[in-house]
């Protein structure tokens, strides 16, 4: 009983280790090359396309809400909560 | 002549394409240098130029019947020849307004004693305590070094400046990024620390100590509102660790990754708060200041995905959003934030923004507390630590000008709801309003040269 506990156990980290690596395999398929970056290195393609509108929702959620950061930094900087 | 001519035209062409490149170019930069991102790594554009890009705004947030908050910012971001970027920035802003105290609304009117313990004022029956002497003024300083470490790896280094009237902040973080399958992934991971001091007007005061309320011309009034205070001035620090990892899906979609673990130690407490101390039927017999555990483990995932839409969808490009937080306080929420840029002609977009937030209640969270339940350990009545929803809508138009400049108008409308969250109510408090909703206007100019 004992010896198939363990098969199973071996089983799943199998298991686990092959969606790992086929999940990295997938991740190294994914992407463009450099000729074809023409929409992503548009502005409003950028993760935060505007720094100072994040910059300045963050001051006010932190202000108003129990949740901050996340996205970049939670920090302190204000005791406005 | 000709000839002539036909040089100054190509050089002036190629000095308003660098600035225009320089521009989109520094804008992918710029989430990890303003401090609002982990550094993301080259998924765009090589930065070419070597000058200051500005960018500036002006922002006016503004609750109905409460806070008024007005906040300006300068940022400057000059990019040198081999890639190393300087950010530095400057923000200013000023708060007044009536600010909820914690206590709850009552059938009859109630008197308080200001933060100061100089004077008093009085809440009419039926109506949220509210201390209208918050006034407060807060300058801000961020500097951040970001430049390449090696073929595939960025570092950057910044520090953090704030003073308020009664608050000073010193931050110091640091992010590195390594660029991997063509840079079309990129792992990154960011570390900063916060040192903030409070020294509110009138002292910290005695947790779950009684509101002192009378005459504070009184010649006994000083002895006694200072046994109501433990110190001048008290302390906390914020240590953030912050893992991400970014993928460009294909020509047309990129996501982000993000955990997050924070730390925070030291006076967690609001001295401004206090806490109703009701009888079996309801009616105010005491405010205890409030008191929250001296620290607090914050946690969260965040999950982005960007993705451009060709001609059939107006070339719109959709932003969406959603994170996770839970802490050691029992909180939990989710926010969900989409925003739609959809290019309007050849110079201009319109922004639609979409924002859903959901919050639980902190467990040592209570809207007050009745006599026989004391004495009480931890105790708040904040409802920004208790049960709430908020929706945020509205948009943002932006007008690109000659040489690459741009004009932005915002305009959002915030709606706050807290929830009840199944505590019962005495007798005394039907019909009234004890979960009062906050409506904000958040209108914003935006001026990048």
């Amino acid at each position: 009983m004992k010896v198939n506990k363990t098969k199973v156990k071996t089983r799943m980290n199998v298991t686990l280790l092959s969606v790992c690596v086929v999940s990295l395999s997938a991740c190294s398929s994914l992407g463009v090359e450099p000729w074809e970056r023409d929409l992503l290195a548009k502005k409003e393609m950028a993760l935060t396309s505007s720094p100072i509108d994040a910059a300045l929702d963050d001051h006010i959620y932190f202000s108003k809400e129990a949740s901050s950061g996340g996205k970049s930094f939670g920090g302190g900087g204000c005791g406005c909560n | 002549m000709n000839n002539l001519n036909k040089d100054i035209k190509k050089e002036v062409a190629q000095k308003v394409s660098k600035k225009i490149n320089l521009k989109a170019a520094l804008s992918l930069a710029t989430g990890a240098l303003f401090g609002t991102s982990v550094t993301t790594g080259a998924v765009g554009q090589t930065i070419e130029a070597d000058e200051w890009q500005f960018d500036t705004a002006f922002l006016l947030y503004s609750e109905v019947d409460r806070v008024t908050a007005g906040e300006a910012i300068v940022a400057g971001t000059k990019t040198f020849s081999n890639d190393e970027v300087l950010n530095l920035k400057f923000t200013f802003d000023t708060l007044t307004g009536p600010s909820a105290n914690g206590a709850i609304a009552q059938p009859k009117a109630q008197t308080f004693t200001r933060a100061s313990g100089i004077g008093r004022y009085r809440t009419p029956e039926g109506e949220t305590p509210l201390d209208d002497t918050f006034h407060d003024t807060r300058v801000q300083l961020n500097g951040q070094w970001t430049q390449p470490v090696s073929d595939n790896v960025t570092g950057s280094v910044g520090g953090h400046l704030s003073k308020e009237y009664d608050y000073l902040s010193l931050g110091l973080n640091g992010n590195l990024a390594y660029d991997f399958n063509r840079k079309n992934s990129t792992f990154s991971m960011g570390i900063s620390y916060f040192s903030d001091t409070f020294t509110p007007e009138g002292g910290i005061p005695k947790p779950l100590s009684s509101m002192l309320v009378g005459d504070s011309n009184s010649p006994e009034w000083d002895d006694e509102f200072a046994k109501t205070r433990i110190s001048a001035s008290e302390n906390k620090s914020t240590s953030d660790l912050l893992i991400g990892f970014t993928q460009v899906i294909n020509r047309r979609m990129i996501t982000a990754f993000n955990y997050s673990y924070s730390m925070v130690d030291g006076y967690l407490t609001d001295p401004f708060k206090v806490v109703s101390v009701l009888n079996a039927e309801g009616l105010a017999q005491d405010y205890i200041y409030e008191n929250r555990p001296d620290s607090r483990v914050k946690q969260s995932t965040f999950m982005q995905a960007k993705y451009h839409f060709d001609d059939s969808l107006l070339n719109m490009v959709a932003d969406v959003s959603y994170r996770y937080m839970w802490d050691d306080w029992g909180i939990n929420s989710h926010t969900i934030d989409s925003r739609f840029i959809i290019p309007v002609g050849r110079a201009s977009y319109i922004e639609p923004h979409i924002r859903f937030y959901q919050q639980s209640a902190a467990d040592f969270f209570t809207p007050f507390v009745i006599e026989d339940q004391l004495p009480v350990d931890f105790v708040s009545a904040d409802y920004r630590i208790g049960e709430m929803s908020a929706v945020t809508i509205g948009a943002k138009y932006g007008v690109a000008l000659n040489g690459g400049n741009e004009l932005s108008f915002r305009l959002e409308y915030y709606h706050q709801r807290p929830t009840n969250g199944g505590f019962e109510e005495p007798e005394a408090l039907n019909g009234l309003d004890t979960t009062p909703v906050i409506d904000a206007i958040i209108a914003q100019v935006s001026y990048s040269f």
